[in-house]
């Protein structure tokens, strides 16, 4: 027994050590931004033996990060809860009632899941225009909303609850609406966390659009943004990699806070059960 | 209550509860898909009217050079990533597997995080791992070849490092899909092979790799379709350079549209993207379902 041991403790301390060469890049980045410009170019061990923030202060105080978070949070949260909101009663009708055109309303939501997005960037930033929308929240937000995945799965999960049940409500006087937030949906808040967090995660790292749509610094979002400041900067490695991290930052510690939610999110948008 | 009026309120429910997400759909979706569509029949700048010219685009796309290195380098891309970021996947996923307790979440944990970086983070700390003078990974390049490379300023090395770089960011997501084809394959199935004396390598090929088949040929159509896609990470790693040698499709509709002022000749270029995704995406479905009926 004491053979087979040693062999798992040797082939889970190889495992570990791809999984650390494997996250070294974002390793490498911390320790650059916490030295100063001038040891990174002279010597470079990988060791973290400095602490010197001054990269930090100096990317908070000269870069508009703090606007550009202001903006990725804003645009973010509100095409989550318009995505969410409106999938959700869409998938609602589509499960539970009965209606003219349903079945084309359907056929199209799941045909758009073969239209790639980026295709119609040229004419949809031609309709933002003619609205005015360039350079602004709204610009960058309306395109965003279509997600026909929160329709599909709610529809799914939808279609799972027992029928007996909105007989219940129904009979108790209860309408549509009633049924949809006050049934429906409690049934359904594990779902609801994770189509969140999966339409949260791709508006805040959205990139492409909010680049078109966007060419004044103030409104930028952070990925758009940061690129920005490199190209100001020069050459700076310390400056660009605390920037770098401090853009991640949001992602990576809501990453590690909700953890479970976020692989299960990831899964369910790709339709696999975990 | 009656009948009648019973399903009057459910078709008037029906329209409150759809019409917001159809409008949204209609406006920002099929409205677009219409325009670009219709656009790509016209010589129309960016901003403004252009008058019809029929299959012109179309056929100036076959006379365009710089398209057919857009086409080939997506292509090119495919290969580079697709099945070897599957293989990645699949190989992480079973080792992981074999983990326990916290050691699998953890070793996960570090596999998975690039996933959630925005692009433009992840492209930055590469820039700055292989940058030219500085870069940590240099002198392991010039160990191979000599010397050291700029690598997104050369015309060999760009688009893989490109791939490189790409499946580096999205490997995380593979990786959890393949882990999840793994603990749906009933534990039995091993222990009936080892009381039968199937070596490690047959129960592999026996068991594990035709029942998780269904997932990985989802992982290789999802990756198919999102690599075809790329723009963001030519953009920022070497902008199409050097030389024009790392164009892809989505990077010369960008230029044509918001650089030359081309909507028209760019919804041509984009039109091509769509038709090949369609295309894809129509066997993709295919496949699965001859997947899911066996």
């Amino acid at each position: 027994m004491t053979a087979k041991r040693a062999r798992n403790l040797a082939f889970s301390a190889i495992v570990l050590i791809a999984a650390a060469i494997w996250i070294f890049p974002l390793y490498w980045a911390l320790t650059t931004s916490l030295r100063s410009e001038n040891r990174i170019i002279s010597d470079a061990g990988v060791l973290i033996d400095e602490l010197n923030f001054s990269a930090y202060i100096d990317v908070l105080s000269t870069s508009k990060l703090p606007l550009w978070y202001l903006n990725s949070v804003g645009t973010s949260v509100i095409i989550t809860v318009i995505v969410l909101l409106t999938g959700m009663m869409c998938a609602y009708a589509l499960s539970q009632l009965r209606f003219p055109g349903r079945q084309t309303l359907y056929l199209l939501v799941v045909a758009s899941f073969m239209v790639p997005v980026p295709a119609l960037y040229v004419a949809q930033f031609v309709l933002m225009n003619d609205l005015d929308m360039v350079n602004t929240w709204w610009g960058i937000i309306l395109p965003q909303l279509i997600v026909p995945v929160v329709v599909i799965v709610y529809k799914q999960f939808f279609d799972a609850i027992p029928r007996e049940m909105r007989e219940a409500v129904l009979l108790d006087g209860g309408g549509e609406f009633v049924l949809l937030f006050k049934l429906y949906l409690p049934l359904n808040w594990g779902i609801t966390a994770a189509l969140a967090i999966i339409t949260f995660i791709s508006a805040w790292n959205n990139f492409f659009w909010p680049f078109l749509v966007v060419t004044s610094e103030d409104m930028m979002t952070i990925p758009v943004g940061i690129t920005q400041v490199t190209d100001a900067f020069g050459v700076a490695y310390a400056r660009m990699m605390a920037l770098a991290l401090l853009a991640a930052a949001p992602v990576i510690i809501g990453y590690l806070i909700f953890q479970r939610r976020v692989t299960e999110a990831v899964m369910i948008s790709a339709g696999v059960k975990g | 209550m009656s009948k009648a009026n019973r399903r009057r309120r459910e078709l008037r429910a029906a329209g409150l509860l759809i019409a917001p997400f159809l409008l949204v759909f209609t406006v920002f979706f099929l409205y677009p898909t219409y325009k670009v569509i219709a656009l790509s029949f016209t010589d129309a700048p960016l901003i403004g009217e252009g008058t019809w010219i029929g299959l012109a685009n179309y056929v100036k796309l076959f006379n365009d050079r710089l398209f057919y290195t857009s086409l080939w380098n997506n292509f090119y891309f495919v290969l580079l990533t697709v099945v070897p970021t599957t293989v990645i996947a699949l190989l992480i996923a079973l080792a992981v597997s074999k983990l326990k307790g916290r050691m699998q979440a953890l070793v996960l944990t570090l596999f998975f995080l690039p996933y959630v970086l925005p692009v433009s983070v992840v492209t930055m700390i590469w820039t700055w791992m292989l940058d030219f003078q500085f870069g940590i990974l240099q002198p392991l390049i010039a160990a191979v070849t000599g010397k050291p490379v700029p690598v997104f300023k050369n015309p060999y090395w760009v688009m893989p490092m490109i791939a490189v770089v790409t499946i580096w960011w999205t490997n995380g997501f593979n990786v959890l899909l393949l882990i999840a084809g793994l603990r749906n394959i009933p534990q039995d199935l091993y222990e009936a092979a080892a009381l039968d004396g199937a070596t490690s390598w047959q129960r592999f090929w026996r068991i594990t790799w035709p029942l998780l088949w269904p997932i990985t040929a989802l992982v290789l159509t999802l990756q198919l379709i999102l690599q075809l896609k790329l723009f963001d990470q030519v953009y920022l790693l070497s902008n199409g350079g050097p030389f024009n040698q790392s164009y892809v499709v989505l990077m010369q509709m960008y230029r044509e549209a918001f650089q030359l002022n081309n909507g028209g000749y760019a919804s041509a270029i984009a039109m091509v993207l769509f038709g090949i995704i369609v295309i894809v995406s129509v066997l993709q479905f295919q496949l699965l379902r001859i997947g899911a009926r066996k």
